[in-house]
Order: C-alpha cells, then structure tokens, then sequence
C-alpha cells in the first residue's frame, strides 16, 4: 500500500483531534490531529516519556487526554477498553514458571474478556488453531509458556493481539529484547496484517526494523511533534528544529542512525542496534 | 511419651473408626469443598504472586474470630469480618505488589497480636483458643459446619463465573484493560472471594496453616502440568486429598488434624517438585 499524505476523513480508521496530554504543569503534547488510513503503517517515535504509550492508551480508553477527541473504528472513544482494536503492550518476558501453555495465551484474546461458567463456545477451538498458525507458533503453541524464547512468546501475543481481526493494531515497542531474526518475523506478521488493509499504529525507540515498511512517522519530542514521510522526518534540519539541539541524522547502507537527540538513553537505542540481539 | 502412648494418640481410636466417622461426617464434607476450592483459588493466589496475602488475611481473621469468641457473637461472623476487612485493605492500599507486601507486613503481625489479646481476655473453654490457630475441625459446630460449606460453594461459584477474565488479568492485566476487562473490580472481587475462603479456612486448620491448603496444592499442581484445565483440576484433587485425608487419618486417634493435612498436602508437593524437575530435564535435553 502507497503512503498516503493526507486521507479522506470518512475512510479514516483512526482520527485524532486537537489532543493535548498533560502531565502536572508538564504538556507532553497538544494540537495533536492525526487521521490514519486503512492500510497505513504509522511509526510513532520520540524519547521516553514523550507519552507515546500514553496516546495507545487514550486510543484503548484506558487514559483520558486532557484535551480533544479520538474517533476509533467510527466511534468516539468513551468506554475503557474496545475489543475492536488489537492491542500489542509493551512486555517483558514471562516469568520460567508461568503456569499457561503458548497457546493459552492466545486463547485469552478469543474469550478471555468472557465472564460466566468458563465452557468454551463452538468454533473458539478452530480459532485458536487458526490463530496460532497464522503467526507460526504451531510446533511450539503445546509448550509451557515460561520455557520458550522471548520471539516464540511475542509471536503468540500478537496472535492473541489478532483475535479478532482488528481494522486498527496500536503496538508498543513490540521489538524490544528480540533478536534480529525473531524482529523481522514479528515485523513480518504485523505487516501482513497490515496488507490485509488494517492500519497499525507502532511506537518504537529504534526505527530501522520497520523503516522499509513505515508509511508515516510521528516524532515527538520536546512537548511537540512532528509528522510526515520517513523522508521528510527522518533528517538534521527537522530533528534539529523538533529537539531544540544539534541532531544529526546519518545513513549507515539501508539503516539510519540518530545522533545527538538530548534523551540520552533513546539516542543510544537508535545507534546501538545490535544490543538488542 | 513412648511409643505405646504414641500409637495409642495416632491409633487408639480405630476399633471405633465407623461411629467416629459417622459424627464427624459432616466435618469432612466441609474439609472436601474447601479442599476444591482452596485448591482453585490457590491457582491465582500463585499466578498472583500472594501468597504473602494469604497469610496476612489469615492474621486477620483469626484476630476477627477471636473478637467474637471475646465478645460472645458468632466465631465463623467474626473471622469473616477480619478477612473482609483485611482483604478490603490489601486490595485498596496495595494495587501493586510492593506495596502490597509492605501493607501486608505492616498489618499481619498487628493482627496477630489483636487475636492473642482478645484470647487471653477470653476466659471461655480454652479448646476454642488454640483450635483458631492450629484448627480443629471435629470441634466445631454443625450449624457452623453448614455455614462453612455454604460460603465454600458460593465462593466456588462465583470463582467460576470470574473464571476467565480473571485469569486474563492475572496474566496480562493491560492486554485484559484494553479488551474491556473490568481490571479492577476482577480484582477486587477476586480479594473478596480469598478473604471469604480463608474465613473458612481458618476454622478447619487454624490462622497459621491455611497456606497448606490455599498455596500448596496449587504450587504443587502448577509443578507437574500447565493447562489451563489440568492446573485447577490437579490442584483442587491435591486439596481434597490433603484435607480429607487429613481429618480420616486424625480421626484414628487423639492428635489435631491440622498436622496430617499439612504432611499430606508438603508430600504431595515434594513428589510433584521431584516429578517436575524431571520433566524440566526432559526438556532441556530435547
């Protein structure tokens, strides 16, 4: 799917207007409008702290902004939660002893919101199976969750993630402590869904895994934000203007690096990429 | 004490097994569904990482009971006011699981120390003092037998009606959030129920042994398997069994019931750390 600069209002899926999040005295943000498209991969970045994860949570209604409305899927978001949406939070690996197989995980997306007797419904069998095997996780889905690899349990998330086959993906740091190879693969999974024509909303601190996928960047940073192409985004002048400091941003081959950006620890996850692996 | 004295307290009673077990039967429907449900609710007092709750409740709850024995009014009342409220507390202060742990010290030796005062105010029959501690279950009475049972099952109930969304958030609570999971009052209720059974379970093996049933079976079960049927299934069999078993076996002699249950429900944990530690080699060797 081409980027698309500006997309028509009634086909947004997402469409953010005027949103303002405030922390104490602190504006983290404001006049933030985003419309997102279906099929459009957004990569939201800037330094922690910037309310990045705060934004997914005001999308989900779980964080009130302070100012503005979000429309989701046609709906003004008011209620907490909306199955609609897949939600992929930011996770750290599961404890060795966690006491689930794989595809117990996946499972809690198809009825784990379900309250009453817990007796399964006819199909939720099939569409667990489905599930797990469009994110590739059959050969390992039977083993105790605890026991697998960070990659083999973020393929299974964002399975559970798919349950119901969201027109919009909103992910938080969905790469962090992965590999290389299990990155791509994960990358990989959301992009498919994403050619199925949803719209995926994607923070990250490192961009290059997703850079060759990305339609739009949303930089924030500074108590301001920034919004564009990769290549209008991504370079000295605007990061400079965005940061309010020298930052200068490099090509290395097909990757990007970012130097300068006053958040130091951010800085160093967009250089230092290897670490993660 | 010699060994004749010895087996005289385990043994002595077996040449009239059939009309002990008669009275007491009722004694064992009670330790049976608690044994069920202990072993369900331990599932999520592990995934939860409380069983340092389960202890503080027990504290008080005991201090509860003790109250009401102190001041005349229904023992079984009594401990379930102390858990509710120690429950209510926990659940209210500690949302996160450090502060949690500190509410929980704070609170648990306060308890105690409530519950010894009130029984050393108490000038009652003195049975009634160390069985709030240490349990013992066939001196209780069988109005109060009827009531335990009755806050069992519907625990039971209730537990299953939550089944789902509270094991979900007990998982991924922000995944549960943002599909529209109720968080907090999953939460909540869920604080409610273990405050109910540990009321209950204070009554049949005393304040400081309740972990026996309500953490054991279920580290036990979690041990050997993890499905999501398998786990509350192996473990409420490992409830039943501690807590029956242990009331048939003390009911051959004179000693407390409370030992047998808690040896019954140690082993039965030692040989599934065993049988999983094979199966984690198993594993690993693959």
């Amino acid at each position: 799917m081409s980027p698309r600069e500006r997309p028509d209002a009634e086909d947004a899926v997402l469409q953010i207007r005027g949103a303002v999040l405030r922390r104490g005295e602190r504006t983290l943000w404001s006049g933030l409008d985003l419309d997102v498209a279906p099929g459009e991969l957004i990569a939201v970045l800037g330094p922690s702290g910037s309310g990045k994860t705060t934004l997914l949570r005001a999308i989900l209604g779980l964080e009130p902004l302070s100012e503005g409305t979000i429309t989701a899927l046609g709906r003004p978001v008011q209620r907490k939660g909306n199955r609609r949406i897949g939600y992929l939070p930011q996770a750290r690996p599961l404890p060795r002893e966690t006491s689930m197989r794989g595809r117990d995980l996946v499972a809690l997306g198809v009825d784990g919101h379900r309250f009453g007797l817990p007796v399964p419904r006819r199909g939720d069998r099939a569409r667990i199976d489905r599930l797990v095997d469009e994110v590739g996780a059959s050969h390992f889905a039977d083993e105790p969750i605890g026991v697998l690899s960070g990659g083999e349990q973020q393929r299974l998330r964002v399975g559970q993630a798919l349950a119901d086959d969201p027109r919009l993906l909103l992910c938080d740091e969905p790469l962090t402590s992965l590999d290389l190879a299990n990155q791509q693969a994960v990358v990989r999974l959301i992009d498919e869904h994403r050619r199925s024509g949803a719209a995926v909303l994607l923070v990250t601190h490192d961009i290059n895994p997703v850079l060759g996928k990305v339609d739009r960047i949303l930089y924030i940073a500074n108590g301001r934000f920034t919004l564009g192409t990769p290549k209008d985004v991504l370079t000295s002048p605007v990061l400079t203007d965005l940061y309010g400091a020298a930052v200068f941003v490099l090509r290395a081959g097909d990757r990007l690096v970012v130097v300068g950006a006053p958040d130091a620890e951010e800085s160093h996850h967009h250089h230092d990429h290897e670490t993660h692996a | 004490m010699n060994w004749p004295d010895i087996a005289d307290a385990m043994f002595g009673g077996l040449a009239d097994y059939g009309a002990i077990l008669g009275l007491v039967s009722n004694s064992v429907w009670a330790g049976a569904i608690l044994g069920l449900v202990g072993g369900l609710v331990g599932v999520f007092v592990m995934q939860r990482d409380m069983a340092f709750a389960v202890h503080g409740i027990s504290e008080l709850s005991f201090a509860g009971a003790a109250a009401a024995l102190l001041i005349g009014v229904d023992v079984v009342t009594g401990s379930i006011v102390g858990s509710l409220v120690a429950a209510g507390l926990i659940g209210w202060l500690g949302a996160r699981a450090r502060d949690r742990n500190s509410v929980i010290g704070v609170l648990m030796p306060f308890g105690l120390g409530l519950g010894i005062l009130f029984l050393s105010l108490y000038n009652g029959r003195s049975a009634n003092r160390f069985s709030l501690l240490t349990g013992q279950i066939v001196s209780v009475q069988n109005a109060q037998l009827g009531w335990l049972i009755a806050i069992s099952a519907v625990v039971l109930v209730a537990l299953l009606l939550i089944w789902r969304p509270l094991r979900f958030d007990s998982l991924d609570p922000q995944s549960a959030a943002a599909r529209g999971v109720p968080t907090i009052a999953v939460s909540l209720g869920f604080m409610l129920l273990l405050g109910l059974v540990v009321a209950v379970a204070v009554h049949i093996i005393g304040a400081l042994l309740v972990m026996a049933l309500l953490v054991t079976p279920a580290a036990a079960a979690m041990r050997v398997t993890s499905g999501p049927v398998s786990v509350p299934l192996l473990a409420s069999v490992f409830g039943v069994v501690s807590a029956v078993g242990g009331i048939l076996l003390a009911i051959m002699g004179t000693l407390p019931v409370s030992p047998y249950i808690t040896t019954i429900s140690f082993l039965i944990y030692l040989v599934c750390r065993v049988a999983g530690s094979r199966r984690g080699r198993v594993t690993r060797a693959r």
